[in-house]
């Protein structure tokens, strides 16, 4: 069955379909350090509805990087709105925002 | 992290491998079965072709833009795939094949797709009078149509090379070229001629949707020689063991994220998910080349000795680690060395480190076979005829799919530059043997399948 996207991310369900998408995503936010990341991303996720479930931070490689997974179940807005409000705050905030359904780092890194 | 079970560092090699290493979904493509479209005139047979289509794909784009954006995952290419235009055509003469391809044009051009394959036929034991008009409609049909791709089979190992196809073949890529002269014979870069085609493969020119698919299906093609060539570049002077073993990793971890993302693409679709074909195809993107491969695995350039051997051991770590991460690897799976397309190549071409005779040599160990070969506008038919034969021969008695996508540009010589743009690149025109085959080209006939016991 054909999903509206907008649909799935507001009532995602764990379903032992393995083609079904679940509702959580990680963000990565890769740049300089200064004050204000963490407030500025949750306000935005908070603004959307959107849950923070965890959140670690560390110099990897070169760059300070800041992963937050994060709940879509509950979302007010659609995956692309988020996105874009979370690239206008990344810009704001000098520092580069990427957004992406958990799944692909499952299929990459998990057997 | 609580919640999740990745370290920092696989979220970055996953990043990194998208936004530094290319990697990418090259193509989705929808397969498209036209049988129901079978009409008694032209007119309508075109209407319902225009309609199928448009009709089953025409939530393509929205969708693959949705999943690039959810996965973070770049789509390069939407493509539709149909039934072999021979197989539907009813008695269409070769102005009606012209008309359908057109029709096909329009459906694409409607959807906002890149690429439509299917105008083809398969005439490797005989040909029929509809075979026929569908190749004399060629040249024209290209000429006139933008993303209407062409292929045409003309061996396979049960049934030999049909010489008499193989011949015209060759007439007809000087045709199409001739009829495209005006825009570097891009015409040419359209069609594939085939030995063992397979009915899966999402790759334009050569893609159809085999009379043994089902109603639709979508097929998904993933490609990543840059995070290949990285994982290599970080593994030094290794053995050719731990080589085979960093490349059979990439190409699992490439693969699986290709089937999520084509499993996601078919749920969003509301049809079956096909096949997915983890090749390794370049793009003329600097970093983006299966040539930089073969040379970080010790070649000071592409097409020097040694090629052959390199070029084996990479196809095949890649269909390894392909086929331990899906149950449903298809198409084409493994590298392609198109020319044009790939800059290491383009710069091999340029050296004389490459010649058409080592390629040759490389198709025998690779994915399809002279892919995106410029050579001079007054290349006989016959040659580029006797080009197919060897390269079909090779396909044919290794039991394996070969091709030939030949560009004779009209106008130009050996050490000039043809630029196709966009994905198709550009390339310089390297020669070809100078001695006739027109005496071997015009015994006609056919070549017999081989015996398939006794190997050597």
């Amino acid at each position: 069955m054909a999903k509206k996207p907008a649909k799935q991310a507001a009532k995602p369900k764990k379903s032992a379909s393995p083609d079904a998408l679940s509702g959580r995503a990680i963000l990565t936010i890769i740049g300089a350090d200064r004050v204000g990341i963490i407030a500025g991303m949750a306000n935005t996720l908070a603004d959307a509805n959107v849950n923070i479930l965890d959140i670690s931070q560390s110099v990897i490689r070169e760059f300070f990087t800041m992963i937050m997974m994060v709940d879509l179940a509950g979302a007010s807005v659609t995956f692309e709105e988020l996105t874009v409000r979370l690239n206008k705050a990344g810009s704001r905030l000098g520092v580069r925002v990427e957004i992406q359904r958990e799944e692909i780092f499952k299929v990459m890194h998990r057997v | 992290m609580r919640h999740q079970n990745f370290t920092g560092e696989e979220i970055l090699e996953t990043i990194s491998m998208v936004r530094t290493e290319q990697l990418d979904i090259r193509t989705v493509t929808i397969g498209i079965s036209l049988f129901d479209c079978v009409a008694s005139d032209n007119k309508r047979l075109c209407r319902n072709v225009y309609d199928k289509i448009t009709r089953t794909a025409k939530d393509l784009k929205r969708v693959t833009g949705e999943l690039a954006q959810e996965f973070g995952m770049p789509i390069v290419n939407n493509r539709v795939a149909v039934t072999p235009i021979s197989l539907i055509a009813g008695r269409a003469s070769p102005e009606e094949f012209v008309r359908i391809a057109e029709t096909l044009d329009k459906a694409a051009d409607e959807l906002g797709i890149d690429f439509l394959g299917g105008f083809s036929a398969s005439v490797e034991k005989g040909m029929t009078q509809l075979d026929r008009n569908l190749i004399a409609a060629l040249p024209d049909a290209l000429a006139r149509t933008k993303r209407v791709c062409s292929s045409v089979n003309v061996g396979s190992t049960r049934a030999g090379l049909n010489m008499d196809a193989i011949a015209e073949m060759g007439e007809t890529v000087v045709k199409i070229a001739k009829k495209t002269a005006k825009k570097s014979s891009i015409g040419c870069a359209k069609l594939v001629v085939f030995c063992n085609a397979v009915e899966d493969n999402p790759f334009m020119a050569g893609a159809f949707h085999g009379a043994s698919e089902s109603d639709a299906v979508v097929n998904v093609g993933v490609s990543g020689p840059g995070v290949v060539l990285r994982a290599i570049q970080n593994a030094r002077d290794a053995d050719f063991g731990t080589l085979t073993q960093l490349i059979r990793r990439t190409a699992f971890k490439i693969t699986r994220a290709g089937e999520l993302i084509g499993r996601a693409a078919a749920t969003r679709l509301n049809l079956p998910f096909g096949i997915i074909d983890l090749s390794l195809a370049p793009t003329p993107a600097e970093g983006d080349s299966v040539a930089r491969i073969l040379e970080e695995i010790g070649l000071e350039r592409v097409g020097t000795h040694g090629s052959t051997a390199a070029l084996a051991l990479l196809n095949d770590a890649v269909k390894k680690g392909g086929a331990m991460a899906s149950s449903y690897v298809g198409g084409l799976s493994g590298a392609f060395i198109p020319l044009s397309e790939d800059q290491g190549m383009i710069e091999a071409a340029e050296l004389g480190s490459i010649t058409i005779d080592k390629l040759e040599a490389m198709t025998s160990v690779c994915s399809v076979g002279l892919d995106m070969i410029a050579v001079p506008g007054d290349t006989p038919a016959e040659t580029i005829a006797a080009i197919i034969a060897d390269e079909a021969a090779i396909g044919m008695i290794n039991k394996k799919t070969t091709a030939v996508r030949i560009i004779p540009v009209i106008g130009k010589k050996v050490g000039e530059v043809v630029s196709f743009g966009g994905l198709l690149g550009h390339a310089p025109i390297i020669p070809v043997n100078k001695f006739s085959s027109a005496r071997f080209i015009a015994r006609r006939g056919r070549i017999p399948s081989p015996l398939q016991a006794l190997i050597n």
